[in-house]
């Protein structure tokens, strides 16, 4: 605003003037005062010292770090540190700090430090500018003819405004469109064996004591360190291991026969008290690991989600909304565990189309 | 103020300006560099601590352009399996992705490697955090008002698109712990109503975690987010440059300048030497501490996960979020809704940004102020705004905390189940407490404003009169200081129109106006103003007939003191 605007009252909040200077008037700016290093040689010539023997030492750190880059070998530690990250990240981070602070030390106190004072102005363009840039808008509107023409100008906009389409239909093959099946499916399939997913070994029923939890896995998914044998079993591996693995995980848990409270048409799942559910929450997926043998529950350690496993993997607590899903165990002809068939709930988080057919 | 230096020899009759003389010359004449130098060269720069968190974000940013770029010559972005076979023992022989190997490879077999993934990663810890801080200072001191808005909307943008980045520069080693992190975001793009499989599905192409992610977030992370950002980043320099830097309200500092070092040569001393602190600090931090150790975790495995996994300090209270969340899941229409994910995980992060984003549009619409603003308010000066911003702060600060819930639980012997309940509702009722308490606070700091202004401040010297009564002597402050702490506006609530106007027409009140007058009532009703000129000088004559005042008391019977000390009038 200029003088002109800002006679002796000022427009305040909500439209009222007040007089300026009300109650204690502007008093100006302040004398500065000078620095020590102003007025006492001594000093000045310490703050020159100062900044310079900065400078000076950050180069002879930035040669350190030359040197350690050559002389340290990448393995060395000492005191269980990483010798040579330690001295390139001290030696290079120190002088970049010496670099700075003789820098700042040299602004504060050497260089002339009068403060100085701008004046501002109005943001909004002068009047007169903003006439001169109106006839300018209205010549080109009309040399353009883009008001008369208005054909042009709406089959321009309409061709324009099409032209978002391809922008965003180029990225429909980002991925494919999931089907239910497909959500819904895992590599489960009836018959297949439930292996330690460290070794792979299948488990025997009698493996397992009360109480325990194993983390377990369907037998393609645990290379066995054998490849004929992998072959055979038809063991995934890299991408297709991982997508499987995502959804196929499972965790088994034995407990006394008498605790478990099967939902109905469950009864029969178990083996000898062996339950086996998904591994994967129903919240945002994270395996499940946490587990508390004396109260039957699991625990996701993401966000805390609660399962009871006595109780046919309802959630006790926390986030997560629908029961782990149970796979239905049953023993082959060697007496190892196998699955009786794939989840028939969805594994992992929830999804909109969930229950739609 | 010092004396001007000793005056030198114009630069061009020096041998460095002779030298010079030549190319500076060329350049003048396609660039007309002399201009450049007119209007920039000694453009004024107020000076304040909280003005430097600014410049801690950008300079961050180049450190983190730096050593990004250094990580990029060694990682491969991509997900194709290999077997690991470098110097770290522990995981030879494992098959991993290419993505996790050529980290190892960085932290073990580059030298320097370490100290650069390092540098990079606390810069952009650093790099949040500054941004964040910064916004906070913008929006207690009142900076976003006009002309500043759009450059409030800019940083606005700028937050949402760093937390971005942040979360898939984490997400692109392909470690247990990364993945994790994907895994959860898998299940946040699941949870959006409708289209959540499909977008999952379009993301990760195809099923989770399938081995196009790494590559598409690579590119996201090294050049998409990058260059928007250094867009940005440019154009609110632009904008800080071409509306010049706010400044504290003070003796001599009005609406109308700006008062504070020039450019040249001081703030580019100090600005350009603040940038090697940032990289030194960074560096130092790097070479002292641990961050981010992707060997410990191992490569991702969707069938394992770590207990106490946490993700980066930003992401925070969004997990806390998740955390606490009720489990609440329904179908409508045969449509699943999973109110438990998308609630804490999606809609809780819009809504921030929308509250942010619409903040100064809100306060400008309430206090019907749309003049132009230069100079910063304290924060007690808006009362309300500062206590909004310490309720939202402590609702960041409460969501943040259930984000560690099973970290808390272990340190403190505490129950999860009762930290997250307690949670639950804390986030709710601490904010509210957080307002109050502030809005008090705020209200007390103006009184005392005002009683300084009106009876200086408190000496400390104690006087007892002959009659045995003690009284503080209060001793005036300054001009400046009496300045500074009365020079801001002062606020009166909006009156609703008058229903009936001067021709006894009823002209209905609309209900809008009903709603603006009641916010405006909300944020001014209780601030204290400074006082009048009339009052101040009612209360310096007043101090002056303190003793005869004091006698006459005795004779009318003394009321006691008011809380300042002075004799209450009767």
């Amino acid at each position: 605003m200029s003088d002109e605007d800002r006679p002796d009252e000022l427009a305040r909040g909500g439209g009222e003037l007040e007089p300026v200077g009300d109650p204690i008037p502007d008093p100006g700016l302040p004398e500065e005062f000078p620095r020590p290093t102003d007025v006492d040689p001594a000093l000045e010539r310490r703050a020159e010292l100062q900044v310079a023997g900065a400078f000076g030492l950050a180069t002879l750190l930035t040669l350190g770090f030359c040197v350690a880059y050559f002389a340290i070998p990448k393995e060395k530690t000492i005191f269980g540190w990483d010798a040579s990250n330690f001295t390139l990240g001290m030696t290079l981070g120190g002088a970049l700090l010496l670099i700075g602070a003789g820098a700042v030390q040299w602004a504060r106190q050497l260089m002339h430090n009068e403060e100085i004072v701008e004046e501002r102005h109005p943001i909004e363009s002068p009047e007169e500018d903003r006439e001169i840039a109106l006839d300018m808008i209205t010549v080109s509107a009309a040399e353009s003819e883009l008001g008369r023409r208005k054909m042009i100008r709406n089959s321009l906009l309409g061709s324009l405004a099409v032209l978002g389409l391809p922008a965003v239909i180029v990225l429909r093959d980002l991925g494919p469109i999931p089907s239910d099946e497909e959500l819904r499916r895992t590599v489960w399939v009836k018959g297949m064996r439930v292996v330690n997913d460290v070794a792979g070994t299948p488990i025997r029923a009698s493996d397992l004591e009360i109480g325990q939890l194993v983390n377990a896995q369907p037998a393609v998914l645990v290379p066995t360190g054998d490849p004929e044998k992998d072959k055979a079993i038809g063991v995934l591996h890299g991408v297709e291991l991982l997508d499987a693995k995502a959804r196929a995980a499972v965790i088994l848990v034995r407990m006394v026969p008498d605790e478990i409270n099967p939902p109905p048409g469950r009864e029969d799942w178990g083996v000898n008290g062996i339950l086996c559910y998904s591994k994967i929450c129903t919240h945002v997926g994270c395996p499940i690991s946490l587990w508390e043998h004396q109260t039957h529950k699991v625990l996701c350690p993401c966000h805390q989600s609660t399962f009871d496993l006595a109780d046919g993997g309802k959630v006790t607590f926390g986030p997560a909304h629908r029961p782990l899903p149970q796979l239905q165990l049953g023993v082959d002809a060697e007496g190892y565990l196998i699955a009786m068939g794939d989840f028939v709930d969805p594994v992992g988080p929830s999804y909109p189309q969930m229950e739609r057919d | 103020m010092t004396d001007s230096p000793t005056v030198q020899k114009p630069i061009q009759e020096t041998k460095t300006g002779r030298a010079a003389a030549g190319p500076v010359k060329w350049l003048d004449e396609r660039v007309r560099l002399a201009t450049l130098v007119k209007v920039f060269g000694r453009k004024v720069f107020p000076d304040h601590p909280t003005f430097l968190l600014g410049e801690i974000a950008l300079w961050s940013f180049v450190v983190l352009l730096l050593s990004g770029t250094f990580l990029t010559f060694w990682f491969i972005p991509s997900q194709g399996e290999v077997i690991y076979n470098g110097s770290y023992a522990p995981l030879r022989g494992l098959e991993m992705s290419e993505a996790y190997a050529s980290t190892l490879d960085l932290s073990f077999d580059v030298r320097g490697g370490l100290l650069m993934r390092q540098i990079h990663h606390w810069s952009a810890m650093l790099f949040i955090a500054a941004i964040t801080i910064h916004m906070l200072r913008m929006f207690f001191t009142g900076a976003f008002r006009r002309p500043r808005e759009i450059n409030w909307l800019i940083g606005v943008t700028i937050f949402m698109l760093v937390i971005v980045e942040g979360f898939a520069g984490y997400s692109l080693p392909d470690d247990l712990l990364s993945g994790t992190g994907l895994r959860i975001a898998e299940g946040l793009m699941r949870s959006i109503p409708i289209v959540g499989a499909y977008i999952s599905y379009f993301v990760f192409g195809g099923e989770f975690p399938g081995d196009a992610l790494v590559a598409r977030l690579y590119i996201v992370h090294v050049l998409l987010i990058p260059g928007i950002l250094l867009a940005l980043i440019t154009l609110h320099l632009i904008l800080v440059f071409y509306h010049k830097h706010t400044q504290w309200p003070g003796a001599g500092r009005t609406e109308n300048n700006v008062v504070g070092p020039p450019m040249l040569p001081i703030y580019a001393a100090k600005a350009g030497g603040f940038f090697f602190i940032v990289f030194g600090v960074t560096t130092v931090m790097s070479a002292l501490f641990q961050i981010n150790a992707v060997w410990n975790y191992g490569p991702y495995n969707p069938a394992e996960v770590t207990a106490g996994s946490q993700p980066d300090w930003y992401m925070g209270w969004l997990e806390g979020g998740l955390r606490i969340m009720p489990n609440w899941e329904s179908t409508i229409f045969g449509w699943t809704f999973s109110w438990n994910i998308f609630v804490p995980g999606v809609l809780l992060f819009g809504v921030l940004l929308t509250v942010l984003a619409i903040y100064p549009f809100v306060e400008r619409w309430v206090t019907g102020d749309d003049r132009e603003h230069h100079l910063l308010q304290r924060p007690r000066n808006a009362p309300i705004r500062t206590s909004l911003g310490v309720a939202g702060i402590t609702a960041y600060g409460l969501l943040w905390a259930a984000g560690g819930n099973d970290i808390l639980a272990v340190w403190f012997h505490l129950s999860i189940y009762e930290i997250t309940w307690f949670m639950r509702f804390a986030v709710f009722i601490g904010p509210v407490i957080a307002f109050i308490v502030t809005k008090r606070i705020c209200i007390g700091l103006q009184r005392k404003d005002r009683d300084i202004v009106l009876h200086g401040f408190e000496s400390g010297i104690i006087t007892r009169s002959p009659d045995g009564e003690y009284t503080e002597r209060h001793q005036p402050v300054s001009p400046v200081e009496a300045y500074r702490l009365s020079e801001h506006e002062r606020v009166s609530v909006a009156e609703l129109p008058e229903e009936f106007d001067e021709n006894g027409v009823r002209a209905p009140v609309r209900r809008v106006d009903k709603v603006r007058a009641k916010a405006s009532h909300f944020y001014f009703a209780d601030v204290v103003n400074k006082p009048t000129r009339a009052e101040l000088e009612e209360a310096q004559h007043h101090g002056d007939g303190e003793h005869a005042e004091l006698e006459a008391a005795e004779d009318e019977g003394f009321t006691g003191v008011t809380e300042t000390g002075v004799p209450k009038s009767t």
